[in-house]
């Protein structure tokens, strides 16, 4: 097998955040959809929470980065 | 070495050699590598401390660019704006309102208005560098000055933390929160410190350091692949092809500038979100 494992750690490690993130906008959706006046107020706490999804899945491809040859 | 519906196994391997992965110069496409984007060599001040290259160049601009506009607008300020007045006021609005007074609450938010605004303005010029064409490359796109964004922000909610409720009070507040039967302090203790202490300094650098950094190794591939796909790869091939990571390249270029300006805004989001963690009783 030729090629980089950091690059398969990082593939990994998208799973999670990925799934975290389609979850967490598409309860953002069905949430703006029953109560489309507090639509904004939903949106910061969605924005909140990609964020810390988001994070660790940019953690993964830095630990690749820091850790690959 | 795969066994199709055959008995006899192929070896895709042989898959590389085909001729339309060869370029009609010779020359393989050689792709980005870490240390010729982020790592450009030294320009001024060379072996001394003080030694610039590209990249602090372009922050020394980006930083110049922000200043500049925002002194100009506030020397000349009338009261009913013009357009591009107008449009100043937008972008310190925005951080004002949507950050300041949404989290923090506008009776509070006013002592740290200051310290959102720069950190939201600051990160949002030295993400927009990035697609400057020219500039290139994201001032924030080294971890120093993300690390220093975040040390602003942490010092910034441990110190509003102190001065708003006492430094023993804020720190019993913090580490261990209230509503739990005693015993499980013993583990809550630890985990608060570490979540609270230490982790958020270091996602609020490496959450925009990385988005810089993906962004910017994927716009240089796709620029980089349209450059050799048309002019170094003969044939129908590489023009097909180029065409599509031009079409990329656009798209993902638009892409960028909206995570450089949500990537500040989250920042900006955060560290509100932190002090007003801090403040409130």
């Amino acid at each position: 097998m030729i090629g980089n494992i950091a690059t398969i750690g990082y593939g990994i490690a998208t799973l999670g955040p990925a799934i975290a993130i389609g979850v967490i906008g598409a309860k953002n959706q069905e949430a703006t959809a029953r109560q489309p006046e507090v639509a904004g107020f939903l949106r910061v706490n969605m924005l909140i929470a990609m964020a810390f999804a988001e994070a660790l899945g940019l953690i993964g491809f830095g630990a690749g980065i820091v850790f690959g040859a | 070495m795969h066994k199709l519906g055959c008995n006899r196994p192929v070896n895709f391997s042989a898959l590389a050699s085909l001729p339309i992965f060869h370029a009609g110069d010779g020359e393989g496409f050689v792709p980005p590598s870490l240390e010729h984007e982020f790592d450009p060599p030294a320009l001024f001040f060379v072996d001394t401390p003080f030694e610039m290259n590209r990249i602090i160049l372009i922050r020394l601009i980006g930083a110049l660019v922000l200043a500049f506009i925002l002194i100009w607008y506030a020397k000349r300020k009338q009261l009913v704006p013009n357009r591009r007045q107008s449009a100043v006021e937008m972008l310190l609005d925005f951080s004002r309102v949507q950050v300041g007074h949404e989290i923090i609450g506008e009776d509070k938010a006013d002592r740290y208005q200051p310290m959102l605004m720069t950190i939201f303005l600051g990160i949002l010029f030295m993400n927009i560098t990035g697609v400057v064409p020219g500039l290139q490359i994201a001032g924030t796109s080294l971890i120093g000055m993300p690390l220093i964004y975040a040390l602003f922000a942490y010092f910034g909610f441990i110190f509003a933390g102190i001065r708003e409720k006492g430094a023993a009070r804020f720190f019993k507040d913090s580490l261990m929160p209230a509503g739990v039967p005693w015993p499980i302090y013993f583990i809550l203790t630890p985990i608060e410190f570490l979540s609270n202490f230490i982790i958020r300094p270091l996602t609020l650098t490496i959450r925009l350091l990385m988005n810089m950094v993906a962004g910017h190794l994927i716009l240089v591939l796709l620029f980089l692949g349209t450059h050799f796909l048309y002019f170094q790869l003969s044939g129908v091939v590489g023009i097909a092809t180029g065409a599509l990571t031009m079409i990329g390249s656009v798209a993902f270029f638009i892409f960028e500038v909206f995570v450089g300006a949500l990537q500040a805004y989250i920042f900006a989001l955060l560290s509100a979100i932190y002090i007003s963690l801090s403040i409130s009783k």
